[in-house]
């Protein structure tokens, strides 16, 4: 079922923005030139938070130990990337800000993740067929990432590609695999794509902020990845015998903080001990 | 413990031994390893396929009761090292498991019988976790329980199991303590947070004490698997060991045990200590824990979605085999 | 029951090792996805730098009723140690 109104309305997310900005003490403004790095540095690092959170789901419910265990050391990586993305966007915030501070205490208006990574685990097939489109684009991102102008980012990305390129190795796999394996495989992974391929096309639009930063070297430019992530899907997709869908529509918002209505539930999940006991340290 | 009721076939005296059991026995007498492909008795190979199997499906159920936290965690950092921890108790149940099938029999029958309720896992699991604190308690209290069996039996007769033991212990050493980490979190923490802490402590202090079994100073198949040092200590010496090392842990975090009769025994050096309620242990033996239902039928429920991954994987080795075949010719 | 994966035995080399060390085994489909899933499941803690995979039916072990005549012959070839050979210490280390 659609979920809530992906289009993309700048006001809203206006609204938002300003709304949330009363829950929060006044603080002094970050200098406008970190803005848009601290968005996007959002943008990446609530993405890994919300696929670690939604991979960290499956954890003792896995079609095999050996999956779940493959699983759990995806999530932990997610994890990890996030304390380091979410830390350095607080440090260029410059409110005194934790990465924990933005994991747990914001609402979904404030959040920048890719709408891909907030859908619903669904069967296996569509948890590892979400994971791969997302490593796809990921891998390539991180590689753009590396080679960033800003060192602390560079310093991060290059990390992060180490874990992300092995993500890759093992979801390219396992969607050959399945989409080659039997009829029923098959049939589950072409409905994956169907349902997911919508949502792949937010990683390579870029609004102003991407622009600014892309154009500064700090991170690539969403647009120069779909070439390089379309190459690598076509390639396993071509040895899975699925099709590549020729749709070109795309869901958008979730940069922008316009997200699905999933995105509260795993937020009313996620934060709820920091929410029930506010300033309790754990 | 894991393997808490653990039926022991067997139980013959010396002059009842044929010369191979003799053999076998003096083998073990003397600390030597049993390996899979030498001679057991019947026997020795069923008890320990029980128990291995029971302790096996303990970790993987295991992982239910604080696998329901993970995406609850208060910060990313505990989120991670809860989902670390969860992730080491499926491979230590790959461990189990491996071992196990050492002894002639398969992973998944294993898991089938597990399913049709003809196999236990530790009675431990079918209680609820219900806030922050029981995953401290957990770690605390339940690992610090397995641990307490787990050390000596890596001493084992049994080679493979020896070594799964080994491993699982090397890979343990953080999990006891990243719970009581949390408990002093807690315990030092607003007063809910202690609140909380206490509640966990109230819950899980006498199912803890379960985990041990019952008393088995009369019973004839704890003798035949100490003889076979399959088994290393009695249900009671690694009780009271336990309550004497976990009483003093919980005065140091303020916290009360829940115990009115609780008292240093000068004499003996240890504590006296209540029994917990056996006739609720049976209970939830038989299947009336407070979560049986729900633990197993999560399992059986990730066993049968995930059966379509399982066997297309099956069906595409077998295809890409052939291909290869063909190419080769 | 459907079809199991079959089991696989796992072989490591450490950061320093010099042998690729037995370490347990594991279910896969295949020789490719035993090693993806030995490299998530025995290198969790950064133990390895190299993974070997046999089918664990592939494996032959000696029988221990042969224990004796396999390895009580080297027993005796004691030369074989460097121990068995005195070397004055003014040589120094050899």
């Amino acid at each position: 079922m659609p979920s809530l109104p992906d289009m993309n309305t700048p006001e809203v997310a206006e609204l938002a923005r300003m709304q949330g900005a009363h829950a929060h003490p006044p603080v002094p403004a970050p200098d406008a030139g970190e803005q848009a790095l601290f968005e996007c540095l959002l943008r990446i690092g609530d993405s890994t938070l919300v696929l670690g959170h939604r991979v960290s789901e499956w954890c003792g419910h896995s079609p095999a130990l050996e999956e779940d265990i493959a699983l759990a050391n995806v999530a932990l990586d997610l994890i990890g990337q996030t304390q380091n993305w979410l830390a350095l966007a607080a440090e260029v915030e410059g409110q005194d800000r934790s990465a924990d501070d933005l994991a747990y205490l914001r609402d979904a208006w404030d959040f920048r993740n890719l709408l891909l990574v907030e859908r619903p685990n669904g069967d296996f097939g569509h948890t590892l067929m979400r994971q791969f489109l997302f490593d796809a684009w990921h891998h390539e991102f991180l590689k753009g990432a590396a080679a960033s102008t800003d060192p602390r980012v560079a310093e991060i990305a290059a990390k992060a590609a180490k874990e992300v390129a092995y993500h890759l190795e093992r979801t390219s796999d396992l969607i050959v695999r399945l989409g080659d394996g039997t009829a029923e495989s098959h049939r589950r992974m072409a409905a994956a794509v169907e349902a997911l391929w919508s949502y792949t096309g937010e990683m390579f639009l870029a609004d102003a902020k991407d622009a600014e930063i892309a154009a500064r070297g700090i991170l690539p430019d969403p647009a120069s990845l779909r070439e390089p992530w379309l190459a690598t899907v076509g390639a396993v997709f071509a040895e899975a015998t699925l099709a590549l869908p020729d749709s070109a529509f795309a869901h958008k918002g979730g940069k922008q903080g316009i997200h699905t209505e999933h995105l509260g539930y795993i937020l009313a999940e996620m934060q709820f001990l920091q929410r029930a006991y506010p300033g309790a340290s754990w | 413990m894991y393997a808490q009721v653990v039926k022991s076939e067997g139980s013959k005296t010396r002059d009842e031994m044929t010369p191979e059991e003799l053999a076998f026995q003096d083998r073990i007498d003397r600390g030597e390893k049993i390996e899979p492909k030498e001679w057991m008795p019947e026997g020795y190979r069923k008890t320990l396929i029980r128990q291995i199997g029971q302790h096996a499906h303990s970790e993987i159920v295991g992982q239910l009761p604080e696998g329901n936290w993970i995406t609850r965690a208060p910060t990313l950092e505990r989120k991670a090292i809860l989902l670390a921890k969860v992730q080491d108790e499926a491979g230590h149940g790959l461990y189990l498991y491996s071992a196990a099938e050492t002894l002639g029999v398969s992973r998944d029958e294993l898991m089938e019988l597990l399913h049709a309720g003809k196999m236990k896992y530790s009675s431990i699991f079918n209680y609820p976790t219900l806030t922050w604190a029981d995953m401290g308690a957990v770690g605390w209290l339940v690992d610090g329980a397995a641990i307490m069996n787990q050390v000596p039996l890596q001493r084992t007769s049994y080679g493979p199991y020896s070594r799964a033991m080994i491993r699982i212990c090397k890979e343990e050493s953080f999990h006891q303590r990243q719970g009581y980490a949390i408990m002093m979190k807690m315990a030092q923490g607003t007063p809910a947070q202690k609140r909380m802490a206490q509640d966990a402590l109230n819950r899980l202090w006498y199912p803890s004490l379960m985990m041990f079994g019952p008393s088995d100073k009369d019973s004839v198949h704890s003798a035949q698997s100490m003889a076979w040092k399959i088994k290393m200590n009695t249900n009671d010496e690694l009780r009271q060991k336990f309550v004497d090392q976990t009483v003093p842990q919980a005065e140091y975090l303020g916290l009360t045990v829940p115990d009115p009769d609780l008292k240093w025994n000068e004499e003996k050096g240890g504590y006296d200590f209540s029994e917990p309620d056996w006739s609720e242990f049976y209970d939830v033996l038989a299947g009336n824990g407070p979560c049986n239902k729900d633990r197993l039928g999560a399992r059986v429920k990730a066993w049968e979605d995930g059966a379509w991954f399982r066997d297309a994987l099956v069906v595409h080795a077998e295809k890409a085999a052939a291909r290869r075949a063909v190419a080769a010719e | 029951m459907s079809k199991e994966w079959p089991l696989w035995e796992v072989f490591i080399r450490g950061q320093h090792g010099l042998n690729h060390r037995h370490v347990g085994s594991l279910h896969a489909p295949d020789a490719e996805m035993a090693i993806l899933n030995a490299r998530d499941v025995y290198t969790r803690r950064n133990e390895g730098v190299s993974i070997w995979v046999v089918p664990s039916a592939q494996i032959t072990a000696s029988s221990p009723s042969e224990k004796g005549p396999l390895f009580e012959p080297s027993n005796s070839k004691v030369y074989r140690h460097p121990t068995f050979f005195d070397i004055p210490d003014e040589v120094g280390h050899m």
